[in-house]
């Protein structure tokens, strides 16, 4: 929560930034977002590669358990392409492009602006916080209504850290372990999805 | 696609020094301080562009309904298998 809101900041500190033209052109025009870019996926690779969590989930995990990240990515894909028809200005590729993003705001957004406009980007930013917002609002209803998956599925990549305390208050600690391996799932598929759809 | 080399370099070398947690402290700061600079780059070009500031609300709107889009989906995803793939336990039946 504390995270989002500062990217959040960091987002409007900039706005205001560039709109004030408080920053010399020059330094706009370096434009090092490229390379910043390639920087932070190594060091996400890192720290997947290193997380002792990633790979056990991958190694010796009930498959009947990747079900749910499976359900999770093929409904929010489609939920969004059927979205997608009201949302004026946006065609299926870039909707489908801002769902992939599964809640994974932060990789997302600077993912989406780069291959698809900064524009889009800024879409991705907030649809994928948003839906971080609404599960750790929705979380006990969603369980309540819609079973115990429901509010994993919709905490997407943030399962595994950001909702999974609120996850686990809504239905219990047995299904932890299920949390941290949807979100392990959607965090990996975030920006592969990204880039397939996108290029 | 060449983007994902980098990403995935990054988990071969995670993995051959997983072993070595300050690594993982180290790749955790610099992940935070280059999404914070890159986000805020991304506000800089945003920002200048006057037409896309004007937009900011109907982007917001459309923000809006792809994220719920995407919840309702994934949603209605974990009722389909909770109920044909039998996580029983995950039935509310209380």
């Amino acid at each position: 929560m504390t995270n989002s809101l500062i990217i959040l900041g960091c987002l409007l500190a900039g706005i205001l930034g560039g709109a004030l033209s408080l920053l010399p052109q020059a330094f706009l025009d370096l434009d090092l977002t490229g390379y910043a870019l390639c920087v932070l996926l190594f060091l996400v690779g890192i720290g997947i590669g290193c997380n002792g969590r990633v790979w056990q989930v991958l190694r010796n995990q009930n498959v009947r358990i990747l079900l749910v990240p499976l359900s999770a990515v093929l409904g929010t894909l489609l939920g969004v392409a059927v979205v997608s028809v009201c949302v004026p200005g946006l065609g299926l590729r870039e909707s489908l492009a801002v769902g992939s993003g599964l809640g994974y705001y932060s990789l997302a957004s600077v993912l989406i602006a780069e291959i698809g406009g900064k524009t889009l980007g800024v879409v991705a930013l907030l649809s994928n916080i948003m839906r971080e917002f609404a599960t750790l609002l929705a979380a006990p209803l969603l369980a309540r209504h819609f079973g115990k998956l429901a509010p994993i599925a919709s905490g997407g990549a943030t399962s595994m850290d950001t909702t999974l305390p609120i996850i686990t208050q809504c239905v219990g600690m047995e299904y932890a372990m299920i949390s941290v391996v949807n979100g392990v799932v959607l965090t990996l598929l975030a920006p592969v999805l990204i880039v397939a759809i996108l290029r | 696609m060449s983007i994902l080399f980098f990403l995935a370099a990054g988990m071969i070398l995670g993995y051959l020094l997983r072993s070595k947690s300050a690594v993982l402290a180290v790749a955790e700061k610099g992940m935070m301080w280059s999404v914070y600079l890159l986000v805020f780059f991304l506000g800089t070009s945003v920002g200048a562009n006057q037409a896309v500031v004007r937009a900011l609300g109907s982007l917001g709107i459309q923000a809006l309904i792809l994220c719920l889009g995407g919840i309702a989906g994934s949603v209605l995803g974990s009722c389909v298998i909770s109920r044909t793939f039998l996580f029983e336990s995950t039935r509310h039946d209380k």
